[in-house]
């Protein structure tokens, strides 16, 4: 099994505050790696660093090393267009934009320049079954995505994600706005996605962690307690902090 | 006087005082209605000024003002376009921004005849545009940047930021962002604050006065180098400097003008209901 992405002895300040500590995480090609722990532990920034959607904030530094197929991903001269086209990302809330359902997904593939109007239909379709979404909906391409309901506009959100054909799916507490059902649809849809992306997941659902990742992390204070396969991190924790937070007892 | 009747007595206060505002307004209007609307026909619309501005219409100086109005939206739509993505999307705060800003403040407190005179050293002069058409869009677009810049830096602030997030997390460029992204949702606000800086551009007098204003000239313009006669300056020449001039022109010529600056505040605030209306998040 190869590491799709190596993060090696990564640090990361908000400016005078060290948020993440020494990180050396192995995200595995084609699974699904869970990060858990408590608000505040660093688990969404973590995620953020992988695509470096935290550039964005200013008065952000990073330190080490995040090797996307051996490649570190902070080094100069790095295209974070070209990066976060590799690494694609779903939000906690859903966030379509104001726009048919259509040009929601069109819109990646089209700033990207990757197909013309004939090849964009076919993307477009693909990426909705993909997504699980396409029998639903296919009638309607040009309703307002704002239609749909929260669980279908978050798999809206999947298939605008996939639609520019990403290596690496990061997903920041993909169903903490969906009810029972809709998070089960979305979970059901990662097992799916898994077979041809790496993801990695923030969830503050241990449950779910369980439920569909192959691997999961621990997150205290921005520094990695325990990683491993998430059937023996849940059966067998090697460390206390980590067994008396699935517990339930600290968090 | 127990809580509920301050309660009572605020509520009446403050519903008073609301009203009151809107009294001078409407007093105005119906006072040059009132006074104008006499004057008002087909000739006195199409027709160039007679017999020393006494008789004839005000044809020239309604023409020169849409010309000066559309000038002025060509000079400031850009600039302050330009100048509120910058200051909303791109600009670091630091030093230069902050100069930036400042700047614009203080550009909306000078006095309008000093934009007059700046206009007539800088653009009549110094780039020897001469008294024309030009030299007063360039003065009026000047005058009109500080509102503009504002509403649009407003309109483009007041974009979501998840679509930003989104749009540079699909591996969009930050100008396809606000291309794609934010000006669409941002572009009623905008059209909103030029509208109404145009409306305030088409009723200054000061600005015009040494830059394009002509007293009298029967002629229309043929080039953005010729002068032209302006609404607001030939209200102010027939109102002071000829004597004898029949006041129901007076009352007329400023009815058009009042028309022509509120249907523009009109257009402003329907263009700002409607994107309200349309927003769907």
């Amino acid at each position: 099994m190869e590491n799709k992405i190596d993060v090696q002895d990564f640090n990361f300040y908000y400016g005078s505050f060290h948020a993440l500590k020494g990180l050396t995480i192995p995200i595995r090609e084609r699974q699904i790696t869970a990060l858990i722990g408590p608000s505040g532990c660093g688990k969404s920034t973590f995620l953020r660093s992988l695509n470096r959607m935290n550039d964005t904030i200013a008065g952000t530094r990073a330190t080490g090393e995040v090797l996307l197929d051996g490649q570190n991903i902070y080094a100069p001269h790095v295209d974070v267009t070209e990066l976060r086209h590799r690494v694609g990302m779903v939000f906690q809330r859903p966030n379509p934009f104001p726009q048919s359902i259509y040009d929601n997904v069109a819109f990646g593939p089209r700033v990207l320049g990757m197909a013309g109007s004939k090849a964009l239909d076919r993307i477009v379709q693909e990426s909705l079954e993909g997504a699980g979404l396409w029998g639903e909906i296919k009638h309607r391409l040009q309703d307002p995505a704002l239609s749909l309901n929260p669980g279908q506009q978050q798999r809206l959100c999947i298939a605008r994600a996939i639609a520019v054909k990403p290596e690496v799916i990061l997903m920041d507490e993909p169903c903490s706005a969906l009810d029972p059902v809709a998070t089960l649809k979305v979970e059901e849809l990662m097992r799916i996605l898994a077979k041809e992306y790496t993801i990695v997941i923030v969830t503050h659902n241990m449950q779910q962690a369980a439920r569909v990742s192959d691997f999961t992390g621990f997150f205290w204070l921005g520094e990695l307690v325990e990683f491993g396969p998430t059937a023996q991190l849940f059966a067998t924790p090697q460390a206390e902090l980590t067994e008396s937070y699935i517990t339930g007892r600290r968090g | 006087m127990n809580r509920q009747q301050t309660n009572r007595l605020a509520m009446a206060l403050i519903t008073g005082v609301a009203i009151l505002v809107v009294v001078p307004i409407v007093l105005v209007i119906l006072f040059v209605l009132y006074n104008g609307i006499g004057a008002i026909n087909w000739e006195f619309i199409t027709a160039a000024p007679r017999n020393g501005m006494r008789e004839g219409g005000i044809w020239p100086a309604l023409l020169g003002t849409i010309f000066l109005t559309f000038g002025t939206a060509i000079i400031s739509f850009p600039l302050a376009i330009g100048a509120a993505i910058y200051l909303s999307e791109y600009a670091a705060d630091n030093r230069m921004t902050r100069m930036v800003r400042l700047a614009i403040v203080n550009l909306a407190g000078i006095p309008s005849i000093v934009y007059g005179l700046f206009g007539l050293g800088a653009f009549v002069l110094f780039l020897e545009f001469g008294t024309s058409i030009l030299a007063g869009s360039l003065t009026l677009g000047l005058l009109t940047l500080p509102v503009v810049i504002s509403t649009a830096e407003e309109a483009i602030a007041s974009v979501p930021q998840q679509f930003r997030t989104v749009s540079l997390s699909l591996g969009a460029t930050r100008w396809q962002t606000i291309r794609h992204q934010v000006l669409p949702h941002a572009l009623p606000g905008i059209l909103t604050g030029v509208i109404l800086g145009l409306g305030r551009a088409a009723g200054e007098t000061a600005p015009i006065l040494f830059t394009v204003a002509a007293f009298y000239l029967p002629n229309l313009p043929h080039s953005i180098f010729d002068q032209t006669m302006a609404l607001p300056y030939h209200l102010y020449v027939i109102s002071t400097q000829v004597p004898g001039m029949p006041l129901e022109i007076q009352y007329g010529t400023a009815l058009v003008l009042l028309l022509i600056v509120l249907s523009l505040t009109l257009v402003a605030t329907f263009v700002r209901t409607s994107m309200r209306r349309r927003r769907e998040w």
